[in-house]
């Protein structure tokens, strides 16, 4: 019975880590400018964990093939209560990995959270509601109009509460989908109007909560052009699983090209570009 | 302790009953209830488990017809088809109820109830009818949850709640409500506004977690107070095994963690039914209604959704450790018995215990990195999670000690201690992924999460439970289970559950959101679909297999091989000093008393193997300093 019980916790442990080695799922391309340090701090992490996942199961099933009670001889098991000097050892060890992996995992994060966005960013207001994204871009004036809870109205398309007093949102233009310019970094500020939801690019390595009554603003700098899938990630209603929408990202100019045109050109013209941009293969 | 020892029990003892429903029913014999919490969580897990399958089914073959699921839920699953909301429903009740009805709920009030009292040499807990009502407080609680399935599910059941109030309308075609298990504000405070599934299941839902925190506390209160008060003559702290340890632990997080609960439980309630705004910010526009224009959505101002996430997870990551140090106690315990070794580093194990029941409070904004809480805040609370894994190493490291050297008897419940040593190092070890918040950010709320939690807080957790029922059964019925059943059950869970829960952590790499529905929408998910498919075939043979557990349970207690000997395994501990099953009173009237630590196995110069904590004649070499004698 030992001797099984080892074999199956060893093959156990080679199926999966195979499993993580075989490279055939993995994260599809990080496209940020974060996302080689965020990719590299989870390859140290999973090596680690697999070291220590894979060198416990090992031992494990060393011990319960080894140490198995054949019957063969009268001999008792080892009489010990335990080693504190052992246990010095492996707490301090553990502690030390663990804690620094700890303390390693925070340039990632300090670097994008505890900073606002650089000047200059490219600002992109995002309301979400159930089951649909609205991305608000600041117009020809490059400033956002002002917006009020009490001036929405889904029956009018006005989704995020436009000012129709506020000249500023005049050439506003509010569309189902994002567009970004490359290689200039981006903030985007995240607001809902009902319920949770979650801004979630896979390639962009980063997720956000949209919270009601909070103005939540988060910055990255995208640095490959393509078209990429937008989920929500945090579950908002019986539509969850498609409140989907993608995110294109376009040369500076073509951005501010879209930026320049009124909603309904500029809503146009992001459906032909949607068309002519492929999602990458997976 | 020992000089006011035996006012206590002049206090406690009270007569066997004799009557069917004393006996049984209203029984104030923590056995009794012991085995009722036990049966509890049997009766649960097979909903929450039947839920699982369901989830798996639509999963894997979305658009599948199943007809039978038409005729049992016409609303939801018009066609055999599961709706969203249906599945979403599914989602939620299936967390709440294994969290809450099975968890927290066989590892603690079963088996800690049941032999808490008997190993500390106690006749009785200290507060026998207390103890009576913290099971039918959870009893209600369950029957509660159960009632937000049927008023959700049945149109007529759901009209006529609406009775009760506009936000009591049930009847929306679900099995419940929708929130998930965390119930995040204010999808679930806004009402039938914010969509199918946030009636009167999400009313009942919240009542039912409210309730299920009392019956928790009360039972709490109680295991606290007979561990510190009941013990008997010789038992001090460092004689008492360790599932003692765990149990007593577990009390304290229970005590100082569901009034938090409870109290947010109340808020949620009072925003649902009574108009107040604690989760409920202004400016809500919901379903094409703004907040204060509208009767169905009354005006609501000030609240914070991110204060529910604080009160639910100061409660909830604690829970986690409710779950699991039971199941870690009785590993320890059945470990050291069937390695015929005592305990690698005992003290050690007492303070992992203390460090993790401690530090468990200090954690729970790591489920919370991306809610917009204070970035300042995740790095403290991430530094903290990975500070936490180095307690639960220690008992990994300790568990491996005792096995080395040892002489193994491979019985079934030696081997599910054994899985679960193997299942907790597989879980917990990716805690130090999840534990990062860089990592969280790409991580969070995909299923590399619920493979996680679901490894070491559910099946980790879920096989201590076997390993202990299996390992006291004969204690509890006088009878044996089927130790071939056993095996089969086993090996069988064993490898299924890895099976199960290894691929999802790939999905959660490739991005995979959690409580989706569907996975057709997405073409980044694509790739996935056969492990999609490999999981609930996994898990359909997984789920299958338990048949034959539940089989064996109830075809042992009546048919089961007779225990003859009142230490049918060779242990040391009180439990088995008793007769079979115990008497009403525990030891027949004469309390045991206690010489030796609780794992005397191998003892060189014993005669036996093994040294009972009761042995006069025996000598345990002193000097090294584990065997509580100073």
């Amino acid at each position: 019975m030992g001797r099984v019980l080892a074999v199956i916790i060893w093959i156990i442990t080679l199926l999966s880590v195979l499993l993580f080695v075989s490279g055939k799922w993995w994260f599809p391309e990080g496209i940020s400018s974060h996302a080689p340090a965020l990719d590299r701090q989870f390859m140290i992490t999973i090596v680690v964990v697999g070291i220590a996942f894979a060198a416990a199961q090992i031992g494990l099933g060393w011990t319960v093939w080894k140490y198995r009670d054949t019957g063969a001889s009268a001999d008792r098991a080892i009489y010990t209560h335990g080693s504190n000097r052992l246990e010095v050892l492996w707490t301090v060890i553990t502690a030390v990995v663990f804690i620094t992996l700890g303390l390693m995992g925070q340039s990632v994060w300090a670097s994008l959270r505890l900073n606002d966005a650089p000047p200059g960013s490219y600002t992109v207001e995002v309301v979400a509601q159930q089951f649909q994204w609205n991305f608000h871009y600041a117009g020809k004036d490059n400033k956002f109009g002002r917006t009020d809870p009490k001036f929405i109205d889904d029956g009018s398309l006005n989704f995020i509460g436009l000012d129709a007093n506020d000249a500023t949102g005049a050439d506003d233009s509010v569309i189902s989908s994002l567009v970004i310019p490359v290689g200039r970094p981006v903030e985007l500020r995240l607001r809902s109007k009902d319920v949770i939801h979650n801004f979630w690019v896979p390639q962009l390595r980063f997720k956000q909560d949209l919270v009601p009554g909070m103005e939540i603003k988060v910055h990255f700098t995208a640095n490959k052009i393509g078209k990429y899938e937008l989920a929500c990630a945090e579950l908002c209603g019986q539509l969850h699983f498609k409140m989907r929408s993608y995110m294109l990202v376009l040369p500076e100019q073509d951005v501010q090209a879209l930026q320049q045109m009124p909603q309904e050109q500029f809503q146009a013209r992001m459906a032909e570009l949607l068309n002519q941009y492929q999602l990458p293969t997976y | 302790m020992a000089e006011h020892q035996e006012d206590v029990h002049e206090v406690h003892r009270h007569p066997a009953p004799t009557g069917f429903i004393r006996k049984y029913i209203f029984s104030i014999d923590h056995k009794v209830i012991g085995i009722q919490y036990i049966m509890l969580a049997l009766a649960a897990v097979i909903v929450g488990m039947i839920m699982s399958l369901l989830m798996r089914l639509n999963l894997s073959w979305p658009g599948t017809s199943w007809p039978i699921l038409e005729t049992l839920f016409p609303t939801g699953a018009p066609g055999g088809v599961m709706t969203p909301e249906f599945y979403l429903s599914l989602v939620t009740m299936h967390g709440t109820i294994m969290v809450f009805f099975v968890l927290t709920t066989a590892p603690q009030g079963g088996f800690g109830n049941y032999f808490l009292p008997i190993q500390i040499g106690a006749e009785d807990m200290a507060f026998p009818y207390l103890n009576m009502l913290s099971f039918w407080v959870t009893l209600v609680g369950f029957i509660v949850i159960l009632l937000a399935i049927f008023v959700e599910g049945n149109q007529s059941l759901g009209e006529a709640f609406t009775a009760l109030g506009p936000s009591f309308a049930g009847g929306s075609g679900t099995v419940g409500p929708i929130g998930g298990w965390t119930g995040y504000a204010p999808l679930s405070t806004l009402g039938k506004i914010a969509g199918p599934g946030q009636g009167a299941g999400m009313n009942l839902w919240v009542i039912s977690i409210a309730i299920f925190c009392v019956g928790s506390l009360l039972g709490a209160l109680n295991f606290i107070t007979t561990l510190l008060n009941m013990r008997t003559k010789g038992m001090s702290l460092m004689r008492m095994p360790l599932t003692c340890w765990a149990w007593f632990t577990t009390a304290v997080l229970a005590l100082l963690s569901f009034p938090v609960l409870l109290g947010g439980g109340i808020l949620m309630l009072l925003d649902r039914i009574a108009g107040t705004s604690f989760f409920i910010p202004s400016g809500l526009y919901v379903s094409g209604l703004l907040s204060g224009t509208n009767p169905n959505f009354p005006l609501h101002t000030g609240g914070s959704p991110i204060l529910w996430q604080h009160l639910f997870w100061f409660f909830g990551h604690p829970e986690v450790y409710i779950a699991i140090l039971p199941g870690m106690g009785a590993t320890s315990h059945i470990l050291a018995t069937f390695a015929r070794k005592p305990v690698f580093g005992y003290r050690a194990m007492v303070f992992a215990i203390f460090a993790i029941g401690l530090l468990g409070f200090f954690v729970w904004g790591h489920h919370m990195f991306i809610s917009g809480m204070s970035p300042y805040s995740a790095i403290a609370f991430s530094v903290l999670t990975l500070s936490i894994g180095v307690p639960s190493a220690v008992k990994t490291f300790n568990w491996l000690g005792t096995l080395w050297g040892a002489r193994i008897r491979f019985t079934t419940a030696m081997l599910f201690a054994i899985g679960f040593v193997s299942l907790f190092v597989a879980g917990g070890i990716t805690g130090l992924i999840l534990g990062q918040s860089s990592l969280d950010l790409p991580m969070h709320d995909t299923y590399i999460v619920p493979a996680h939690f679901h490894l070491v807080m559910g099946v980790a957790s879920i096989f201590g439970m076997f390993a202990a029922l299996y390992f006291w059964f004969p204690k509890m019925f006088g009878r044996f289970m089927n130790e071939t059943i056993g095996r089969i059950h086993f090996w069988i869970t064993f490898i299924g559950v890895y099976t199960i829960f290894v691929p999802m952590h790939i999905m959660g790499i490739v991005g995979m959101p959690r409580r989706y529905s569907s996975f057709t929408e997405y073409r980044f998910l694509d790739s996935l679909h056969p492990l999609v498919v490999l999981v609930s075939v996994a898990a359909i043979v997984t789920i299958t297999v338990q048949l034959l557990f539940y089989f064996n349970v109830f075809w042992s207690i009546f048919k089961g091989k007779k225990v003859t000997n009142d230490n049918p395994w060779e242990a040391t501990t009180l439990e088995w000093t008793t007769a079979t099953p115990p008497p009403h009173d525990n030891f027949a009237g004469v309390l045991p008393v206690v010489y030796h630590g609780p794992y005397e196995f191998a003892v060189p110069g014993a005669p036996k193997d093994y040294i009972m904590q009761t042995d006069t004649t025996a000598e345990v070499p002193s000097g090294n300093g584990h065997n509580g004698k100073h």
